[in-house]
């Protein structure tokens, strides 16, 4: 455990790390399908769904592997309160953009590495302007907006009052059967 | 035996399972969830020091999302040059200006596609950072945590996109 300490707290590992994930997660969701306009623009208007395959695999495959580094102490829990100010307005902005683009946060930068340049030029660009344009209205939106309407639970086994397994169990049966569902229907 | 490196693409499901167990590790190695936008916030900031150091250093939100090259910020170059060596090894890299889903609807007109990209994108910024990431920080990590915000964010990402998609294609694409 002590190597995991020094490898989190050394800078120079971190920015090699920072950078291998990338390219693993960049290669990923290039070969996933992720990176390519008409497949999350199909996604939105629900005639292609690569992307919520590709989450949801992610997802069904991540929430029992944390569960179980966190239970042996290799990981942590980062899961923060939720408002509807910040999280539900500023989701429907995300939402907005997201549409109007064709690609999010991490799929521009997959979209230029396979070669599209209206998310080098349009996509990255304006994210760098929305980031600058959201870090001067913080000191506004915080108290006034962000902070509105704080979510009742931290976590989903909180707010269910539930066994964390059970909640797990079933959110995990939920999406496989989503997905089993969607193959069924030929989507 | 290397052969699957350059298909054109994978099984969704295969890539993300492979997204999901990178996810974890990120937890593990650098105590972080997966996330791509405060990434853009750390590229501004930086950016913003080199225009003027004394007002952005000052600046509220830079003191809690600190730009400095790290872990975070590396993720976007890094993610670029994956997608570029998958797309490269599989053959299927292409410089295109309009993807063909937009052309087939609005045309070939790469400034139009340009400028709503541009409008995309900073609403793309703006709100990822007004709800505290993007959908793998929220959609994929902080769902994988189990997060109840994280997922109420995640279907306001599906539900605003899904809408946004509609009215762009469904009704301004139709007139």
């Amino acid at each position: 455990m002590t190597t995991l300490t020094a490898v989190r707290e050394s800078k120079s590992a971190q920015i090699v790390l920072g950078l291998f994930t990338g390219i693993f997660f960049g290669f990923l969701l290039q070969k996933g399908g992720a990176t390519d306009y008409g497949v999350i623009e199909g996604q939105l208007l629900l005639t292609n769904f690569t992307v919520l395959k590709l989450m949801l695999s992610a997802v069904i495959v991540g929430m029992v592997l944390f569960q179980i580094l966190k239970y042996y102490g290799f990981a942590n829990s980062h899961a923060a309160p939720g408002t509807l100010g910040s999280n539900v307005i500023g989701g429907l902005i995300f939402g907005a953009g997201f549409a109007l683009l064709g690609y999010c946060p991490g799929t521009v930068a997959g979209a230029v590495g396979n070669g599209a340049l209206d998310a080098l030029i349009g996509g990255m660009l304006g994210m760098l302007i929305g980031a600058g344009l959201f870090a001067d209205s913080y000191p506004v939106l915080k108290t006034r907006i962000l902070a509105r309407g704080q979510f009742p639970a931290v976590t989903v086994p909180e707010f269910v009052r539930m066994n964390t397994w059970v909640v797990i169990l079933v959110l995990e049966a939920g999406m496989i059967g989503f997905l089993l569902l969607l193959e069924y229907a030929g989507l | 035996m290397f052969g699957f490196l350059t298909e054109t693409s994978w099984s969704p499901y295969l890539a993300g399972a492979g997204i999901g167990v990178l996810s974890c590790l990120a937890l593990v190695l650098a105590d972080r969830p997966l996330g791509c936008s405060t990434a853009f916030v750390k590229a501004r900031g930086l950016i913003g020091i080199m225009v003027n150091r004394k007002k952005t250093e000052k600046m509220e939100y830079y003191q809690d999302i600190v730009p400095q090259v790290d872990w975070a910020f590396m993720i976007i170059p890094g993610i670029i040059i994956g997608a570029f060596l998958s797309s490269f090894l599989s053959g299927t890299f292409h410089i295109v200006w309009v993807p063909s889903l937009w052309g087939s609807v609005f045309g070939g007109s790469a400034v139009l596609r340009i400028v709503v990209a541009l409008a995309g994108g900073i609403l793309l910024g703006f709100g990822a950072r007004w709800a505290g990431g993007c959908t793998s920080g929220h959609g994929i990590s902080g769902s994988i945590q189990l997060s109840l915000a994280s997922m109420i964010t995640a279907a306001c990402f599906f539900a605003g996109g899904i809408a946004v998609a509609m009215l762009l294609y469904r009704v301004i694409g139709v007139l």
